[in-house]
């Protein structure tokens, strides 16, 4: 099944002359990266850049315009609808919100893709269940509700769901969004411990500079359809690139412009230009 | 006129991916009739939220049309003192016409809305999402179950309402009224053909389940998922279902009682 058996240090993931955009607005254009076996690669860059558009490529939930993306040597994009199943079940994903199935309990959710997809004996689908909630520190929870458990929780809860059955990838689409502090903190310890255990690949899309940093081995930071940046987190972080500068210094204006383009002010107002900034969006 | 044109055709284009996808996800549905009698349980578990909680609405109305039937019905048939025919009436209205139309556009604002909201909340909620990256195909374990269940459970509400409009067709006829209860009773086992009649209403409730709990679903699945989205479709479930109903519900009795 493997193709690449002979060859384990290859790329988990090779993306190669992706173009992707919705309607006429191209959102990646031309990018080539690698996602390595066994490390954490961080996806960054300002919003609406792409970042979870290239976890979605990944899954095959979207198809690309052009370009190839081969996840274990296998070309995502020309597999067929059950190979697309297939091998979707090597893969795990978290989404921004956990995406728990509410009607059912924290067990339940975590238990789902093992009924589905194995024909495990229930005896054996909770002690998975058991083990994996151990792993992100929610076994005595099992018994609650989506509704009853906290934002980070709930993403804990979707992360046991995401590698119940033991995919060879992980990807966490904003992990840490809106999360507290300590659970903020736990969650990027939760993704580093649970790559180096269970031996995964996994892919973060984050803009959370500081956890992320801590936790990745390698960051690509997209801009403008392409990469402006690529590297281990110090490589990145001592970048001249100013669109790096502007993204890992936190500045509101800079390549990544502050202002939506639009007329002068002085024009949308109405007003005598004389004695107004002419520049586009200056106040 | 440029801009016309461009907006018709671009309306046009979309109109027609609604059609096909519509098309291609109805296929997918009556496929999956024997996966999903496997996994019966799945079925059974939305019949029991598609037709229990419907139940209480469905035997109300019933039991409401069948009393306004029975009165309308009384001071018509009076006219040519044909009163003991009441029970014929009544019975005939409801279970060729009333009882599986007017079922069908209860169906679809009390469960078809459930239906269109659930399914667009999980597209919302990324739920549906989560489940295509796990390898589960949400239209085989989500949608699927839920169709079969309506198409199972319409027919069976139908006879609900159509039993519960004779009763009070009954009440108000046999005991508010003083028409004789042979009469009422032995009219209605003669004149109501069990072919003609009943199993027509049966197919005609069964072809309003397909179609209800199909436009509920799919209204569900395009769903912009965002708020209004969900909102807007669910909206339309009522909209387009009733209309559909109505309209087949005219094409139906003419193929069925002209032939």
């Amino acid at each position: 099944m493997n193709p690449n058996n002979d060859a384990p240090t290859s790329p988990l993931i090779e993306i190669k002359d992706l173009r992707f955009g919705y309607a006429d607005r191209l959102i990646l254009d031309g990018i080539n990266l690698s996602i390595p076996r066994g490390k954490v690669t961080a996806i960054m860059g300002a919003s609406g850049g792409g970042k979870t558009t290239i976890l979605r490529l990944i899954g095959g939930q979207y198809k690309a315009q052009s370009g190839s993306i081969s996840f274990d040597g296998l070309d995502v994009g020309a597999l067929g609808d059950s190979e697309l199943m297939k091998l979707r079940r090597r893969m795990g994903m978290l989404f921004q919100f956990g995406a728990l199935f509410t009607d059912l309990s924290v067990f339940d959710n975590v238990a789902f893709p093992l009924r589905e997809i194995t024909h495990l004996s229930e005896a054996l689908i909770k002690d998975i269940v058991l083990m994996k909630l151990e792993a992100v520190g929610l076994r005595g929870a099992r018994n609650l509700m989506p509704s009853e458990v906290s934002g980070g929780m709930a993403r804990r809860v979707a992360l046991a769901r995401a590698i119940a059955l033991d995919p060879e990838l992980v990807m966490y689409d904003e992990p840490f969004a809106g999360l507290d502090p300590i659970s903020l903190g736990t969650a990027a310890r939760l993704i580093r411990r649970l790559n180096d255990a269970i031996g995964l690949t996994s892919i973060v899309v984050s803009h959370d500079l500081d956890e992320t940093f801590q936790i990745a081995d390698q960051v690509i930071i997209l801009a403008n359809g392409g990469i402006a940046a690529q590297g281990t987190p110090e490589q990145v972080i001592r970048s001249n690139d100013p669109l790096v500068h502007q993204f890992v210094s936190a500045n509101p204006d800079g390549p990544v412009r502050f202002h939506y383009p639009a007329q002068t002010l002085a024009k949308d107002l109405d007003l005598p230009t004389t004695g107004f900034a002419s520049k586009e969006g200056a106040l | 006129m440029i801009r016309f044109l461009s907006n018709t055709g671009a309306t046009l284009r979309l109109l027609l991916i609604a059609v096909g996808a519509s098309f291609k996800l109805f296929v997918s549905l009556i496929k999956l009739f024997r996966p999903c009698m496997r996994r019966f349980n799945l079925v059974v578990e939305q019949m029991h939220f598609l037709g229990n909680y419907s139940l209480a609405i469905i035997s109300i109305s019933g039991l409401f049309v069948g009393f306004v039937l029975g009165l309308q019905g009384y001071y018509t048939l009076q006219k040519y003192g044909s009163e003991s025919a009441l029970g014929l009436l009544v019975a005939l209205s409801l279970v060729r016409e009333l009882g599986p139309v007017v079922c069908a556009l209860l169906f679809a604002g009390r469960a078809g809305t459930s239906l269109t909201a659930e399914i667009g909340l999980m597209r919302a909620g990324e739920q549906l999402s989560a489940m295509e990256m796990m390898g589960v195909d949400p239209v085989a374990r989500i949608l699927a179950p839920r169709f079969w269940a309506g198409v199972f459970t319409m027919p069976i509400l139908a006879a609900v309402f159509s039993a519960m409009g004779i009763v009070g067709g009954w009440v108000v006829g046999v005991v508010m009224i003083g028409i004789d209860a042979g009469s009422f009773w032995g009219q209605m086992q003669g004149g109501v053909d069990f072919f003609k009649d009943v199993l027509n209403g049966v197919l005609k409730s069964f072809i309003f389940g397909i179609t209800v709990t199909f436009v509920a679903l799919y209204q569900g699945f395009a769903a912009q998922p965002t708020p209004e989205g969900v909102s807007r479709s669910t909206t339309s479930t009522v909209v387009v279902a009733s209309l559909f109903v109505l309209g087949l519900d005219f094409v139906l009795t003419a193929l069925m009682f002209s032939l």
